[in-house]
């Protein structure tokens, strides 16, 4: 199944595009013509509905702050002179957001090349290694996709204060380790399985042990699976702001709960507010247009989580 | 599948921290290892070992600990109280109206974000643009709720001049209907009036031939149009129907008498007086420039009628809808996370599409089906296996909703917005402090998500038969 994760985002050139060849009847080409017109223009405007919160963010992030208290953002249309760097000036100067983003950083570094480290050797051994109850452990993984970190929160923060990970960045990645697994060990497992059982047996005959199969075999042909795992991993705790929110402290809080502690005092502070929600989610969509297949196939196989 | 997208690199995969024995094992002899593919028991234990220390202490544990600790109240393990806090669930206020709002996403959010990514997937195939359109909706999807939580805070600020979905509302619902022209103004307290609904009624009705003075107050000067007359002294003739003016009962310096129009007094342009008798609107007349109006004859007719100043004379200006307050706002953050859902429903419903054959589609045709009939009975039966994973996915999701709720309604309100994951958080850290409750609440999100656990599980083993 999964294994064969196909590109969803192929444009469908429908037989309607491409009229130049066929003859068909003029009133059924008018037909054709002003149909495909009006959806067109319905899409087209569903898209530009669809843009407009986040464009509205990205111009308020940019306009002075004392032309913003009474007046909406669509103003700069008439008066483009409003605009200005200065809030992302102030942002970037400002210590706690600057902090709060590096935090960001290690916190979701570290949880996605882990994620992929363990759960890439799990995927191994549940694709490749018989051993007794693999049937059964896989399908509790898979059972695991599922499960919603709140029935976790309380007893992992007891955990952490015994072990003095709360408040750290250490204690977060964990957590976002905990619960990226099943996923990561669904995903993989699903696509490793899929490599043809010719090539493991011809790097076993040439002297090639487990471990080196994982590494030189597994791992290179199963690259396409470990991108969409690695961006879907790091989106996910990128845009994490609830487990942060609980584990970190003021040092090692995310830019996720920076702004949320900002938002608390909401309409006087939308110039620190606008800029730093779009600085937290301009690395997700750059993230999301340099690799849209990889992150399409991901959400693909792991619909359901 | 993995075709030859990326091709084995001999030698050149392995990372850094191969860990111990890669390189050992490289330069033994082929002999040295009898089995195939997926022999020994206890290196896939080994293989298995990091995945399931974590999965066990930081999954596994914690399903049990808040099992457990649900059956403890607040005051930690000496206070058993058994079912307590599942009982609480359905008495206390806060923790009911979070199941009856999870109810309504878990009711509404999947259908019609479906329904949505069903209608756009079908449409995009017959469009050039197919791929942008994906793109553009489909790209919420790797924005943090966080930042779509402000983003749609900003959309549904209340004042229309910065919220751009007041705004629009504003904007439209001012396109189709003129704003009153004399808002707040009422007739003077002893005129002889009663309210009704927003306008006012004369106690007295006027006869045929007969005449009537409206005196309006509550209104300043500037509100006046600058068209306006000085009302006329007396109604002007009302020949067989019926005359009045309507004016501003007021002079500077308190110099006139009330009810009466004295001079200099202004009328008022453009009210609109209804006749009215039994119940029954029988006539209407638009004043002058001068505040004077006429009614026809044809109005009183059938005897002395009452009149009426409609409530659009008066209504102050409508300033759009109050989406974050207490009635609005799960509509309005169920409208943000379509939003951001939407497009993967449509992705995934278009590779769906996708991969319905060609044939099946032009058989109905041929058949003479038309395009209604071949997307009801071929298309949405074929995608139907689709349409289930989106909706099981979106139930999940929906359960699980925090982040957005809690920015949204962040300092409004937050009480009637509420949500079970939301509560869970709140009576657990955000300053509650019962984690029995806490935990209750976990095992019943728990709870929730095992029919779709099974469904997933079943899925799964149906897959790999």
């Amino acid at each position: 199944m999964s294994a064969t994760v196909t590109a969803p985002t192929e444009p469908t050139d429908g037989p309607e595009v491409s009229d130049g060849g066929i003859k068909r009847g003029l009133a059924s080409r008018i037909v054709a013509r002003t149909g495909g017109g009006l959806v067109s223009v319905g899409l087209v405007l569903v898209a530009l509905f669809w843009l407009m919160p986040t464009f509205g963010l990205l111009v308020s992030s940019l306009r002075d702050p004392k032309e913003m208290d009474g007046s909406g953002w669509w103003k700069v249309f008439s008066s483009p002179g409003q605009l200005t760097w200065d809030n992302y000036d102030s942002l970037l100067s400002n210590d706690d957001m600057m902090r709060a983003f590096f935090n960001t950083i290690w916190i979701t570094v570290p949880s996605t090349v882990l994620v992929i480290l363990i759960g890439s050797f799990a995927a191994y051994a549940f694709a490749w290694l018989e051993f007794p109850g693999r049937d059964w452990l896989f399908l509790v993984v898979v059972g695991l996709l599922v499960v919603p970190v709140q029935v976790a929160l309380i007893p992992i923060a007891k955990l952490y204060g015994d072990t003095h990970l709360f408040g750290t960045i250490t204690g977060v990645v964990l957590f976002h380790v905990a619960f990226g697994l099943p996923f990561a060990v669904f995903l993989l497992r699903n696509y490793f399985a899929g490599i043809p059982r010719d090539l493991l047996e011809a790097a076993r005959m040439d002297g090639g042990t487990d471990l080196t199969i994982f590494f030189r075999v597994v791992l290179p042909l199963g690259l396409p699976a470990i991108a969409s795992l690695a961006i879907f991993q790091f989106l996910w705790v990128w845009n994490d702001m609830l487990v942060a929110l609980i584990y970190a402290d003021t040092d090692s809080a995310p830019l996720t709960v920076a702004l949320q502690s900002q938002s608390r005092a909401f309409g006087s502070n939308i110039e620190v507010l606008a800029p730093g929600a779009f600085l937290s989610l301009i690395v997700p969509l750059m993230v999301f247009f340099a690799f849209q297949r990889y992150f399409v196939q991901g959400v693909m196989a792991g619909a359901v989580k | 599948m993995a075709d030859a997208a990326v091709p084995a690199r001999e030698g050149g995969g392995a990372p850094g921290d191969a860990g111990p024995g890669t390189d050992a094992s490289d330069s033994k002899a082929a002999g040295d290892q009898p089995r195939g593919p997926g022999a020994g028991a206890l290196l896939g234990w080994l293989f298995l070992l990091p995945a399931l220390v974590v999965l066990a202490v930081l999954v596994a544990y914690p399903i049990v600990w808040s099992l457990v600790r649900s059956l403890y109240g607040a005051d930690g393990w000496s206070d058993f109280t058994g079912l307590h806090n599942y009982k609480e669930l359905f008495t206390d206020d806060d923790t009911f109206t979070a199941l009856k709002n999870n109810l309504i996403w878990v009711l509404v959010v999947p259908a019609v974000v479906t329904a949505l990514g069903l209608v756009f997937a079908v449409l995009t195939e017959r469009v050039r643009f197919a791929t942008a359109f994906k793109l553009i909706l489909f790209m919420p999807m790797a924005v943090s709720m966080l930042a779509a939580g402000i983003i749609f805070r900003l959309v549904y600020d209340h004042d229309p001049d910065k919220g751009v979905a007041n705004a629009v509302v504003v904007g439209v619902h001012d396109a189709f209907s003129e704003g009153a022209p004399y808002p707040g103004a009422r007739p003077r307290g002893n005129a002889g009036f009663d309210a009704a609904g927003g306008g006012f009624v004369t106690k007295a009705a006027t006869p045929a031939g007969g005449t009537a003075l409206l005196p309006l107050v509550a209104l300043t000067a500037d509100k006046v149009p600058s068209d306006a007359q000085p009302a006329p002294l007396a109604p002007p003739a009302p020949g067989a129907g019926v005359s009045g003016v309507v004016w501003l009962d007021f002079s500077p310096g308190n110099a006139g008498t009330p009810g009466q129009v004295d001079r200099g007094e202004k009328g008022l342009p453009g009210v609109k007086i209804e006749a009215v008798r039994g119940g029954h609107t029988v006539g209407s007349a638009t004043t002058r420039a001068d505040g004077s109006f006429t009614l026809p004859a044809s109005a009183t007719k059938g005897g002395p009628v009452q009149l009426r100043l409609a409530e659009s004379n008066f209504a102050t200006s409508f300033g759009g809808y109050d989406w974050l307050g207490p009635s609005l706002i799960t509509p309005a953050i169920i409208g943000a996370y379509v939003w951001m859902w939407a497009g993967f429903a449509m992705v995934l419903i278009a590779a769906g599409l996708a991969a319905i054959p060609r044939d099946a589609l032009e058989a109905a045709r041929v058949d003479g089906a038309t395009e209604w009939q071949v997307f009801r009975r071929v298309t949405v039966p074929l995608l139907a296996p689709v349409l289930a994973v989106v909706m099981v996915t979106l139930v999940i999701n929906v359960l699980k909703v925090f982040d957005l709720v809690y920015i949204v309604s962040l300092g409004s309100s937050q009480k009637e917005a509420n949500v079970l994951a939301l509560q869970m958080y709140l009576a657990s850290f955000g300053g509650g402090n019962n984690q029995g409750l806490g935990s209750a609440i976990g095992i019943v999100l728990f709870l929730l998500v095992l029919p779709a656990m099974l469904f997933n599980i079943r899925r799964f083993r149906r897959e790999n038969r």
